[in-house]
């Protein structure tokens, strides 16, 4: 699930800035803008509204596509005054997280503020994030089992 | 006879719903559950009621509980309902399983296979003796942790396959049918059937899977591969004209494997049932993939004797949402078709008794 970017795709940064504020929640995308000053204006061209994704499963994992089910999405556009437009798809229903995202993805896109949101906002929520996962995955890890089979345990 | 609608009754009702709501919050002394309580504390019946309602949102699975007072065909329905009020953006490019972040994997052929068994947050192998410890508030203990090794975790499937003994997996190409959008026809391909699997009853493929444990339908299956973990979602917006990851899901994934006796054309191998459910559903998935192999028969040339190899009989029994609206419209007033049973069955019991004297007469 890491937010990895793919070696082929076209915009592998962009990519992961927004994988990222797909999974952090309002407060938290909201707590880090606080540390950048001089946010620009900006007019929302569409939503944020709420909808659906189908979501595609592979039979036996590899074959045909197949639809599992929907998830709730909630996505979001948005205009700076600079004229850099920002998109964002997150999960669930929250309008809050959904703008932010655009927002933010709008203003990584401007040379001039990406350093600093990076630090500010992108690099420690992915930390954030990671660290929870890792930590997810080390209890994973704890419960690495050996089964011994009787024929084993003879030798 | 169609359903007749009624008229009138409605202070009834509106008292009736009162009262409802009235049940659902119980004694007012008691704290009243939170949604953030049922989606964290009552997560298997969260995960169940976004399964079988088709729509994952734990906030809105966890209010469709609290809602239908804990009863799931409820919380499923009312999720059904609530999908049909919002806006279908895109569909997902296929989640890819493979690189599913693993909490739990688990396969019954291989004792060790690259990258090992993880129990997870697992029910087996406890003693299923009540807890009394839970009836009193207590923090848990901390639970352990290991470093995880950054090993590759491939499918079970895929190991076998690579010794030519499992059948690969159908085409990766093709555009799915989508049982939202068309109802259910006949003949149903994999992707409709696996559809309808996923967001069908877990009691009801539970039992029909374990009929064919039990004879009807057998394949001698075993559970090549059970994976539980997060996978990301990608979906490609116009708008932007390149795929995007908006997020994990949790899904829980089970190959069945059975064996297969090869046809003249098909030598001898394994074959596999499929099953891939939201949340950490575990028997669902089971079942799931134990129904999808019987479902295959005809497939594979097998005889179809069974209820779980029978396609139409699974497809059109698997789904609470329809099965509760036919079964428990029956409660509702039939006082129109009632009647006409009723003049049906005193012309009858006219007609006998009419008979009969004739007949005492003749004699």
């Amino acid at each position: 699930m890491t937010p990895h970017s793919l070696p082929d795709h076209p915009h592998p940064a962009r990519r992961r800035w927004m994988a990222v504020l797909a999974r952090a929640d309002a407060a938290a995308i909201e707590t880090r803008l606080q540390a950048c000053r001089d946010l620009p204006p900006y007019i929302r061209l569409r939503g944020p509204e709420s909808g659906l994704v189908m979501v595609r499963g592979r039979a036996g994992g590899a074959g045909g596509p197949f639809n599992l089910g929907e998830m709730t999405v909630t996505r979001c556009t948005v205009r700076t005054d600079q004229g850099l437009v920002g998109h964002a798809y997150v999960p669930g229903r929250d309008a809050r997280q959904a703008e932010l995202a655009a927002m933010v993805d709008a203003l990584m896109q401007d040379p001039a503020r990406a350093d600093t949101l990076e630090a500010a906002v992108i690099a420690p929520l992915e930390a954030a994030q990671q660290a929870r996962q890792a930590t997810r995955t080390a209890k994973a890890a704890a419960t690495k089992v050996q089964f011994f089979a009787m024929q084993t345990m003879r030798t | 006879m169609a359903y007749v609608a009624v008229k009138g009754g409605e202070r009834a009702i509106d008292n009736a719903h009162t009262w409802l709501a009235e049940e659902r919050r119980g004694d007012p002394a008691v704290p009243e559950l939170t949604l953030a309580q049922i989606e964290q504390q009552l997560g298997r019946a969260v995960d169940r009621a976004m399964g079988e309602g088709s729509l994952y949102d734990r906030e809105l699975a966890a209010l469709a509980v609290k809602q239908a007072q804990g009863d799931l065909i409820e919380a499923a329905f009312l999720l059904r309902a609530y999908r049909t009020t919002l806006p279908r953006f895109a569909h997902s490019s296929p989640v890819d399983t493979a690189a599913m972040t693993i909490e739990r994997r688990i396969s019954a052929v291989f004792k060790d296979l690259p990258g090992g068994q993880l129990l997870g947050p697992t029910y087996d192998y406890t003693h299923r003796l009540l807890d009394f410890a839970l009836a009193d508030p207590a923090q848990p203990v901390a639970t352990a942790q290991a470093a995880a090794t950054p090993e590759a975790m491939p499918r079970v499937a895929d190991i076998l396959r690579h010794e030519g003994l499992m059948e690969a997996d159908g085409s990766p190409d093709g555009e799915p049918g989508d049982l939202t959008r068309e109802p259910l026809a006949f003949p149903a391909g994999r992707d409709i059937r696996l559809q309808a699997l996923a967001r069908g009853d877990e009691g009801f493929l539970l039992g029909l899977g374990y009929s064919t444990q039990r004879g009807y339908g057998g394949s001698h299956p075993f559970a090549g591969e059970i994976r539980m973990g997060s996978v990301a979602v990608e979906i490609e917006p116009a708008e932007l004209g390149f795929a995007i990851d908006i997020g994990d899901l949790v899904l829980t994934e089970c190959q069945m494997v059975n064996q297969f006796k090869g046809t003249k054309t098909v030598p001898p191998q394994f074959t596999r049932g499929y099953g891939l459910v939201f949340g950490f559903s575990e028997r669902k998935a089971l079942a799931m993939a134990l129904v999808d192999r019987a479902m295959r028969a005809e497939e594979l040339g097998e005889d179809v004797t069974a209820p779980a190899q029978d396609i139409e009989f699974v497809l059109y029994h698997s789904d609470n949402i329809e099965a509760t609206g036919f079964v428990e419209h029956l409660k509702l007033p039939h006082y129109v078709d009632f009647q006409s049973e009723l003049q049906n069955v005193r012309r009858m019991q006219a007609e006998a008794a009419r008979l009969r004297e004739t007949a005492e007469a003749a004699e």
